[in-house]
């Protein structure tokens, strides 16, 4: 569904603040996928977005979107099949416009000069109803009233209006409250495996990394440093990945939420253990 | 000062709030919806002046309108461009149109900075015309510029709600989101400018038509006068009501803002001082909900500027 082949993006080419963002990153993500994808601040989880969203165009290397050669395809046009979720609740939605006003631009469909029709209203009420927010009475009020949790929980919505190729989570629970955050995820997960989407998630918290979807990568300096799947992931726990960070990237995982994450639940572990085999 | 005189004031501000209306409104599309300032307004008005003028006195009066309103979507295509394009930033792109236009707007006029219209027909005169033997005879400029709000006001309502118009207002909001829905922001900006543009230019079509003169410096500090309308019509219906409520609320404040000038007018205060008005309505509407919001540090700070540094002891 998503290719990557030895994609390289470096930033400041050629000063002192140069640096390699993307290293030779290949990649192949299968249809149904849902990768969790993990690594230290600056490793270049969110780069890889966006690069696959367009935010810049590769250096070097090609992206092909089912199976379709992206590499040079602008932002704008690649969005038709990109959904995208940011950390920042308040990035994907227009505060000044209302609910409804946002949901159609997601929905996109007609031409330049048609406006909201009924049926539109009665779809966009359907599906806001299934995020269980009661944001179906609040259709016209401006987006900038609704909370964060809210506003993240309609900019999913408006990200998989459309069923995208492939949806990319770029920490987006991080910034809500923990009740929220798994209220979000939750709604996520269901979405996800009710419209069979392919998935990329960044997360911190290693418990979801493990618990959430069939593949988990680890990047660390622009490379995919382990990619791991199938049996050998379900019983891996998240020990085992700081380890594995460790050798693979010949350091260790400087991360602090994500070490405050094993150091705040003394049953992480276990839980890393178990929740795999409930997916 | 009688009844009459107070009634003809009030109408002479509104006719030319209305037709100045027409700017206030181009900014409300650009300014308030797509967050653009766009600084090219100065030279646009007079753009619209000059060719409303020339085709006027070409014997097309009619036609003077829409003229001027092309000319007007060139200009804003091209500061459009400018900053979307060709990475020039957003309030340098109007500021070098507007440069631009100057002299454009001179080798339109032919090397002329003023052109009468004294003996030529314009909208005005052929509306004056046909209300000639009716109650309404001495408001033939008012219906005109009324009518032409009118239409403009109700254009802008209906765009602001199709998709093209929502995706405009979604520029101004948040453009990532925009992005992401596979719009182009490039090309709503562009749409945006180019639609306020033409209101401007007609605007100023309008203007040189009603009094019967153009001036190659009629249009500066127009986007102050007009920026300061568009604040205390703000003031009003702001930025939680309609659309229709606050394009309507535009053109009350630039019906205030004429009232009040002439306020001042009759109160000797010269005619010079306009634009400084202007400039400071503007300055007080954008930076009062700033200070307010300062005051109370600003406040906890004025002891402090009796003590010398160092000095500033607990307790």
């Amino acid at each position: 569904m998503l290719k990557l082949e030895h994609v390289t993006k470096t930033f400041n080419p050629g000063t002192v603040d140069e640096k390699v963002a993307l290293n030779d990153v290949t990649l192949h993500i299968r249809e149904g996928d849902f990768v969790s994808i993990i690594g230290a601040n600056g490793a270049g989880k969110s780069t890889l977005f966006n690069a696959i969203c367009g935010s810049f165009f590769v250096d070097k290397g090609s992206i092909f979107l089912a199976g379709r050669d992206v590499t040079m395809m602008p932002e704008h046009q690649r969005a038709r099949q990109i959904g995208r979720l940011f950390q920042d609740p308040m990035r994907g939605s227009a505060p000044d416009m209302s609910i409804e006003e946002n949901l159609y631009l997601a929905a996109g469909s007609g031409s330049w000069l048609t406006r909201i029709t009924a049926a539109d209203k009665r779809s966009f009420r359907e599906k806001l109803s299934l995020l269980g927010m009661g944001l179906e009475d609040r259709m016209k009020q401006p987006v900038g009233l609704l909370s964060g949790g809210q506003r993240q929980a309609l900019t999913l919505l408006m990200a998989t209006y459309h069923v995208p190729k492939v949806l990319l989570l770029d920490e987006h629970t991080a910034a809500l409250d923990p009740g929220t955050a798994e209220k979000v995820l939750k709604l996520t997960r269901n979405i996800v495996e009710d419209n069979h989407i392919t998935c990329l998630m960044i997360t911190h918290n290693m418990q979801s990394a493990l618990a959430l979807g069939n593949r988990t990568l680890m990047m660390d300096q622009g490379r995919v440093i382990y990619d791991v799947t199938g049996q050998e992931r379900s019983r891996l726990t998240i020990h085992d990945l700081t380890d594995k960070f460790r050798q693979a990237s010949g350091h260790v995982l400087d991360n602090d939420r994500m070490l405050l994450g094993v150091g705040a639940h003394p049953h992480a572990q276990s839980a890393g253990q178990t929740e795999p085999n409930e997916e | 000062m009688s009844f009459d005189k107070i009634l003809g004031l009030g109408q002479t501000a509104l006719e030319l709030g209305l037709v100045n209306g027409l700017t206030v409104l181009a900014l409300f599309l650009s300014y308030s919806m797509l967050n653009v300032c766009d600084l090219s307004t100065d030279g646009c008005f007079t753009l619209g002046a000059v060719v409303g003028t020339l085709v006027a006195i070409a014997g097309h009066p009619w036609l003077s309108l829409p003229a001027a309103m092309l000319a007007g979507m060139a200009s804003g295509f091209l500061t459009a461009t400018l900053q979307m394009r060709m990475g020039v930033q957003s309030l340098l792109a109007g500021i070098v149109v507007n440069t631009a236009l100057y002299s454009v707007n001179m080798a339109l006029a032919g090397n002329k900075a003023t052109l009468t219209m004294n003996k030529t027909t314009t909208v005005f005169t052929m509306d004056k015309s046909l209300l000639k033997d009716t109650s309404f005879s001495g408001q033939y400029i008012l219906l005109v510029a009324l009518i032409a709000v009118a239409l403009v006001i109700l254009f802008l309502c209906f765009f602001l709600r199709t998709r093209l118009g929502l995706s405009i207002r979604a520029t101004g909001s948040n453009a990532d989101m925009v992005r992401s829905s596979s719009i182009n922001p490039s090309f709503t900006t562009t749409v945006g400018l180019c639609i306020s543009n033409a209101f401007t230019a007609l605007s100023g079509c309008l203007m040189a038509q009603q009094q019967k003169n153009y001036d190659v410096n009629m249009g500066s500090g127009m986007v102050t006068v007009a920026l300061a309308s568009l604040l205390i019509g703000g003031v009003f219906f702001g930025k939680h009501r309609s659309i229709p409520l606050r394009a309507v609320g535009a053109v009350l404040g630039a019906f205030l803002f004429r009232v009040v000038y002439a306020l001042a007018l009759r109160l000797d205060m010269p005619a010079f001082m306009l634009k400084a008005v202007s400039s400071v309505i503007v300055v007080l509407a954008i930076s009062g909900p700033y200070l307010r919001k300062q005051f109370p540090i600003l406040w906890k700070q004025v002891p402090l500027l009796w003590q010398r540094p160092g000095e500033r002891r607990e307790g």
